[in-house]
């Protein structure tokens, strides 16, 4: 039992703190958000790219670091401080990890460089319009055609849609639309043709899109992994994003939690500061509580994260998920609560992390969702 | 960062494993997980099996003749004693006035009371609370007045634990009525055989008088030589006391058992043709209890290593109370839910030594809903969990 991180990992937690205390202040970050048409700032993705962050966690075959959950933790942590806009969680860990885990030889050699490199984006278009949470609850087809597949269907709410050059689809190959077996990915250039991206700003201020893929073809070379056999690898990849958000949630709540501290300490109401008041004092230790167990869980997803036991990873994943979502739900809510009127403006970095925090339990699966699919796993065990 | 249990920790595991199964008496665990009161030989019983093989000490330096176990390993131990179906510790002597003894008593009061304690020979209890003050335990009244070579002890304790077994009670009393409330206290042992001392016992919510006492003390001699430390500073061994009661402080082991329990029950009980523990309704608060408890071992183990790190006794640990807490009472709340109507009967004979309840009929569950009761104590006692919440605000979060 050891909760150190490794020397490698310290340091690179300095440098992430560094960076989001002098170069992402909450002023910087707005500006990013009103004066880049795609949300967020190329000049920032650069320096990511220089610093090596966006290798960290891919093959160093390809030019990255081979890090694992832990090192993604400690980056996505300082995301969440930060309230980072550029799209670290699509490209790198998303569809990164989809190449590094399903991709052949040469996919990974065309994509993985150029993703360390930052030179180009990419985006997981897998969620449909009506479908919840369910992973092989997909309509997109993709039917062959000679050598080629055609595609047809229509994503939604695509992590960063609007900026990807190429989007990771999931389509099915065979089957129905709730089937498990089937799926099959492929790797979908935006500017093909048959591609309609309709991008549009999220709650949170980050970014999204819907996209329409109408009878798009792309050979046999575009396909990820072995045809109809997708599900593990999407599974796998979504672990990955929900021990990614697990970690950006605690990151948000840090930060939260030390604004709403320094509020309590100097805001004065009846001529003592309100942090001297007890029912105040109990919900921010409440907080503080509800913060310190989603870390324990953030660290116990990341650390099985890539555990090749499926059940006991999504056991932990489905739980870590759960209670991060409703720590999130409980610190958003309450902050802004503390905060009282300027918690409810769009002034302060509260407003904004309360915001993320709640998209975050949307993401992958609420907080019901990963319980009921825990809940199941109970069932199932006994 | 490793969530594993290194080899050498496993290995521990695996010897605690065996020597608990190989030598906890049958008649002892299956009254504790059946919920059944314990008595003083049941208590003391599993103490003397541990001082034999030499980890009554489990808490304690090898120097007094502990066992120098690291937190790691005495969590893995409590574990291990936990889903066996040890009875606890009885912290009083053990855990709570040794700790005091090692770090402040005379080589003279280390000589006298610490083998005996850990050979539970003697059994101690505390004597903290008074009926004025609990969670303000500096407003205490009990006074004691120096006569030649003895104190005169006049006042009256409570909440007082067990202590109708107890051979010795230390106690804080005021020596200094007019100095500033910490400030006049001082920590003595007085021994339960003097003449004075009368223990009344306190009937409890859930029909119990056995657990807890008021004590009274009318003109109680004690040695001068029974005063731990220097006159009217007691506050401070007091305080150092407290800062050691934290060990098992969040009964994760303890909780894992119950929380078997109350799948087994939701398992046995049917809801129309299916196992109550078929109803997504039922099973998903289960789940969500499971959840937060895996959240508070990490927890637990993320506090055992930051203390190992050696910050001392953190205050994290109220979190680990807090936490620890809320969670035993919402699995005791739904294992009564889970047994419903079923727990309804009050059969205290179900409860008795010997007794063999028939699985389908009430008696099976006869101490569901007296621990649900009982469980209430548990955010109470200790320094109540608003007042760790207090701890909380102003140590870490500077309120």
């Amino acid at each position: 039992m050891d909760f150190q991180f490794t020397e490698e990992q310290t340091q690179l937690k300095d440098l992430l703190d560094r960076f989001v205390a002098k170069e992402y202040s909450f002023d910087a970050r707005r500006k990013i958000l009103e004066g880049e048409p795609q949300g967020f700032s190329r000049a920032v993705w650069r320096k990511f790219a220089e610093l090596g962050l966006l290798g960290i966690t891919l093959p160093e075959e390809h030019g990255g670091f081979g890090g694992g959950g832990l090192d993604a933790l400690i980056v996505m942590e300082a995301i969440g401080r930060g309230l980072v806009l550029e799209p670290y969680l699509s490209t790198v860990l998303l569809c990164g990890g989809l190449l590094r885990d399903a991709g052949n030889d040469a996919q990974k050699g065309e994509f993985l460089p150029a993703i360390i490199a930052g030179e180009r984006l990419l985006a997981f278009a897998h969620y449909e319009p009506r479908f919840r949470y369910d992973l092989h609850h997909i309509a997109t087809t993709a039917k062959r055609q000679a050598a080629d597949y055609v595609l047809s269907g229509r994503k939604t709410v695509v992590l960063h849609g609007g900026s990807a050059d190429v989007f990771i689809v999931s389509a099915r190959t065979s089957g129905e639309v709730l089937d498990r077996e089937g799926l099959s990915l492929f790797l979908v250039s935006a500017s093909a043709p048959g591609v309609q991206v309709r991008d549009y700003r999220t709650q949170d201020g980050q970014r999204a899109a819907d996209v329409v893929f109408e009878n798009v073809t792309v050979g046999e070379a575009a396909r990820l992994g072995a045809e109809g056999q997708a599900l593990a690898a999407i599974e796998r990849a979504v672990d990955v994003a929900i021990a990614a958000l697990c970690a950006e949630a605690v990151g948000a709540m840090g930060a939260l939690n030390a604004d709403t501290a320094e509020y309590l300490k100097t805001r004065k109401q009846f001529g003592v500061p309100i942090g001297k008041f007890q029912v105040l004092q109990h919900r921010m230790v409440d907080m503080f509580i509800h913060t310190e167990q989603a870390r324990s869980m953030a660290y116990l997803a990341a650390v099985k994260v890539h555990s090749e036991d499926t059940s006991e990873r999504r056991r932990a994943l489905s739980a870590a998920k759960t209670l991060v979502g409703q720590a999130a739900r409980f610190v958003g809510q309450q902050a802004v609560q503390l905060h009282g009127g300027m918690g409810v403006t769009d002034e302060l970095a509260v407003s904004h992390h309360f915001k993320r925090l709640t998209m975050i339990n949307l993401a992958f699966g609420d907080a019901e969702h990963h319980l009921a699919r825990f809940s199941d796993q109970l069932l199932a065990k006994e | 960062m490793d969530l594993n249990f290194t080899a050498e920790e496993q290995a521990f595991r695996e010897e605690v494993r065996q020597f608990v199964r190989a030598n906890l008496p049958a008649r002892i665990s299956e009254k504790v997980l059946h919920g059944k009161p314990l008595g003083k030989e049941d208590l003391e019983g599993w103490q003397r099996i541990l001082h034999k093989k030499g980890w009554a000490g489990f808490t304690w330096p090898r120097e007094f003749g502990g066992t120098g176990w690291s937190a790691v390993q005495r969590h893995i131990f409590e574990e291990e004693c936990s889903a066996a179906g040890a009875p606890p510790i009885v912290a009083f002597g053990l855990l709570m006035v040794a700790p005091v003894i090692m770090a402040f008593g005379s080589p003279a009061q280390q000589e006298r009371f610490l083998p005996r304690i850990l050979a539970s020979e003697d059994w101690w209890c505390q004597g903290y609370s008074e009926p004025g003050s609990g969670s303000d335990l500096a407003s205490l009244q009990t006074r004691a007045e120096r006569q030649g070579d003895h104190y005169v002890v006049n006042g009256v304790k409570t909440w007082n634990t067990l202590g109708q077994y107890a051979d010795w009670i230390f106690c804080l009393v005021r020596t200094k009525p007019d100095a500033r409330p910490q400030a006049g206290i001082s920590f003595l042992l007085i021994d339960m055989k003097s003449p004075g001392i009368t223990v009344r016992p306190i009937r409890m919510l859930d029909g119990r008088d056995d657990e807890v006492n008021e004590v009274w003390l009318e003109n109680v001699q004690v040695p001068v030589e029974n005063l731990i430390g220097e006159e009217n500073k007691g506050w401070t061994y007091a305080k150092y006391l407290l800062s050691h009661e934290r060990t098992n402080i969040a009964e994760v082991g303890r909780s894992k058992r119950q929380l078997l329990r109350l799948k087994q029950i939701a398992a046995e009980q049917r809801a129309g043709a299916q196992p109550l523990l078929a109803d997504p309704r039922f099973r998903d608060k289960i789940a969500q209890i499971e959840i937060d408890l895996m959240a508070l071992e990490i927890t637990c183990l993320r506090v055992l290593a930051a203390e190992a790190q050696k910050k001392g006794a953190a205050p994290e640990a109220s979190l680990l109370k807090i936490r620890g807490t809320e969670i035993r009472q919402a699995i005791s709340e739904l294992t009564l839910l889970a047994a419903g109507h079923h727990a309804s009967p009050y059969l205290p004979e179900a409860l008795e030594d010997g007794y063999s309840p028939d699985p389908l009929l009430p008696e099976a569950h006869a101490s569901l809903a007296g621990t649900y009761f009982n469980d209430r104590k548990v955010s109470i006692y200790g320094g109540s969990n608003e007042i760790q919440r207090n701890i909380i605000a102003q140590m870490i979060l500077g309120l």
